[in-house]
């Protein structure tokens, strides 16, 4: 098996912060990988690294068989960036946008419009080339920027955050997009906070927490690492709501979580939930709703990181865990 | 996933030779020139602000401090296209810190070019703005009055020798412009810089009135030399000895900031 993407032991210190502590990665040919983690988790930093931008202190790196630090200017040749923000600059036009990296990668003149106007048109930006890129939306700057990635024909691509703050349209047309790339058989590596996102497009995952990678495989095998199943238990009446509480923490060995009337517990042991309900049933409680699922990747997720769940935010096609107390 | 993995070659990286170079740096030359076409109002806006203090100065300063304001406008010209050009080095560094904080800069970074093309790019470009800027405030001068006592070689003069001195003194710019968080600390760190470094010198008034110990430091201060060779450039005078303790200092300022530079350059690799 070809890796285009291959890292191990990566180790980048800022100060006493260990933002990447021993991160090993291996992405085959043609496949993507979803980098997922909360912010400060050092996602960005492995992507600054492998994309030539920042040398790590400890480890190597390979991409498309050079290494990152040796021979960075055949790994820039291979690659293509588009990072959290959209880079592009703000005065010029889509197609001056596009010119210029054209014509810095040795395109001549009238190569380097050709390519840009093909890029426009695959970006549905087209009527907006002749534009200053100030006046694009957040959605049009993204695909501008992701365009401008993709001016040199890159093997590799590193899309960091490419979907954070875009609305949830815009999101699934990059995704369309991303998808698109991967059938010409572009090698992605995708850092995201949105599960959905990782679940949606990655062929493999990695769970990076406080600069190391705490899991990885397949969204279905992640999924089934942990090996619970996830408990969920309505009384249809409110005040029975600490009463179910007891009842579950009782016959699991821990208290569930209480969220909008509902106590849900992961559980491993099947015999757990006719146990509940028997108990339940004794202490005449109704259950309105009782239910047993497979583990999302947002639980999957918690489970691994072990952080404390905020308030997950539904986001019309996904929903996003916002962590706090993560490193800036 | 244990399988061969691709070898890593120790052959050392291909370098980017010169002649691609020069054609990357012209393209982040043009990048900021190409904004002009959108909007050519920058080539005003390059002179608004220095023909507004050329007034100001002229107008409201120019009788009390010289008698006239005819005398005065033939004094402070050169000091005043010395004190623009010094205060358009910012422009270096904002643009170099907004290229930083938009990800424009690690975009640039991430294609095979050569690693100093983006900020040759800007320096090339800004260096044409600045000799824009030095004919639109002749130019301006003559209409309200300014002679050219020497020649077209000597203005010619005056303008390399300007842009020699500020090439040298951008690297301090650029230094602020990689260091600095954001281009708002970036205007106000180098304001702060500038504005006492042209006021403390010979390039608006004559430094003999000024109070015994700050006159000590105008003899020093290398705008104070620079003004007065362009200005002897530009009105006839002392040329040689001042031209030649700005050009000292102008390698003093390559010195001490260009590895300064380089290193937060590299820091930021």
């Amino acid at each position: 098996m070809r890796y285009a993407i291959q890292a191990s032991g990566l180790v980048k210190l800022y100060g006493k912060t260990r933002a990447l502590d021993g991160v090993d990665l291996a992405v085959p040919q043609g496949r993507l990988l979803g980098v997922l983690g909360p912010n400060g988790a050092g996602k960005t930093t492995a992507v600054r690294i492998l994309a030539t931008l920042l040398r790590p202190d400890g480890g190597s790196a390979s991409v498309g068989g050079f290494d990152v630090v040796d021979r960075a200017h055949e790994v820039r040749s291979m690659i293509g960036l588009t990072g959290q923000y959209a880079a592009v600059d703000e005065m010029l036009t889509g197609v001056e946008n596009l010119m210029m990296i054209g014509r810095l990668l040795g395109l001549r003149r009238a190569e380097a419009r050709l390519r840009a106007g093909e890029l426009l048109d695959r970006f549905a930006l087209a009527d907006a080339g002749g534009r200053a890129a100030k006046t694009y939306s957040g959605g049009m700057r993204r695909r501008l920027d992701l365009a401008a990635g993709l001016v040199g024909r890159p093997q590799v691509l590193f899309l960091d955050e490419p979907t954070t703050g875009l609305d949830p349209r815009s999101r699934t047309e990059l995704w369309d997009v991303v998808r698109g790339l991967m059938a010409d058989g572009v090698t992605v590596l995708l850092t995201t906070q949105y599960l959905e996102e990782a679940d949606r497009l990655a062929d493999d995952i990695v769970v990076f927490d406080h600069g190391r990678v705490i899991a990885s495989g397949t969204p279905d095998e992640l999924k089934a690492t942990t090996g619970a199943r996830v408990l969920e238990v309505r009384p249809l009446r409110d005040d029975h709501l600490p009463l179910v509480s007891q009842v579950v923490a009782d016959i699991i060995g821990a208290p569930p979580a209480l969220t909008g009337g509902r106590a849900v517990a992961s559980v491993r042991d099947p015999a757990a939930v006719p146990a509940v309900v028997r108990r339940l049933d004794d202490l005449g409680v109704v259950a309105a709703e009782l239910t047993l699922r497979r583990s999302s990747l947002d639980e999957v997720f918690l489970a691994l990181t072990g952080h404390p769940a905020e308030e997950t935010a539904g986001t019309g096609t996904g929903t996003e865990i916002e962590k706090k107390g993560a490193l800036a | 996933m244990t399988t061969a993995t691709m070898t890593a070659t120790t052959a050392p990286t291909r370098r980017v030779g010169p002649v691609a170079a020069l054609t990357q740096t012209a393209t982040l030359a043009w990048r900021s020139l190409v904004q002009i076409k959108h909007n050519p109002w920058e080539l005003i806006d390059l002179g608004i602000q220095p023909i507004m203090l050329l007034l100001l100065f002229t107008y409201v300063f120019g009788g009390a401090i010289s008698g006239s304001t005819g005398d005065y406008l033939q004094f402070a010209l050169p000091g005043l296209l010395v004190q623009n050009a010094l205060f358009y080095t910012l422009s270096t560094a904002v643009g170099l810190n907004t290229d930083i904080t938009k990800g424009v800069f690690d975009r640039l970074r991430s294609l095979p070019i050569a690693r100093t093309a983006p900020l040759s790019g800007r320096v090339v470009a800004d260096t044409i703005k600045q000799a824009w800027a030095f004919a639109l405030l002749v130019g301006f001068g003559m209409v309200l009055g300014f002679r050219v006592e020497t020649s077209v070689l000597g203005v010619l003069g005056a303008l390399a020798l300007l842009v020699v001195v500020v090439l040298a003194m951008s690297w301090m710019s650029v230094l602020i412009g990689l260091r600095a968080a954001n281009p708002e600390k970036v205007q106000m760190f180098a304001f702060s810089i500038m504005m006492p470094l042209t006021f403390t010198s010979s390039a608006l008034v004559d430094p003999r009135t000024f109070p015994g110990w700050l006159r000590a430091w105008a003899d020093l201060n290398p705008v104070t030399h620079l003004a007065d060779a362009i200005r002897g450039l530009l009105i006839g005078g002392e040329v040689a000895a001042p031209a030649l303790v700005a050009l000292a200092w102008s390698a003093g300022f390559v010195v001490v900031f260009a590895p300064l530079a380089v290193r937060a350059f590299r820091g930021r690799a």
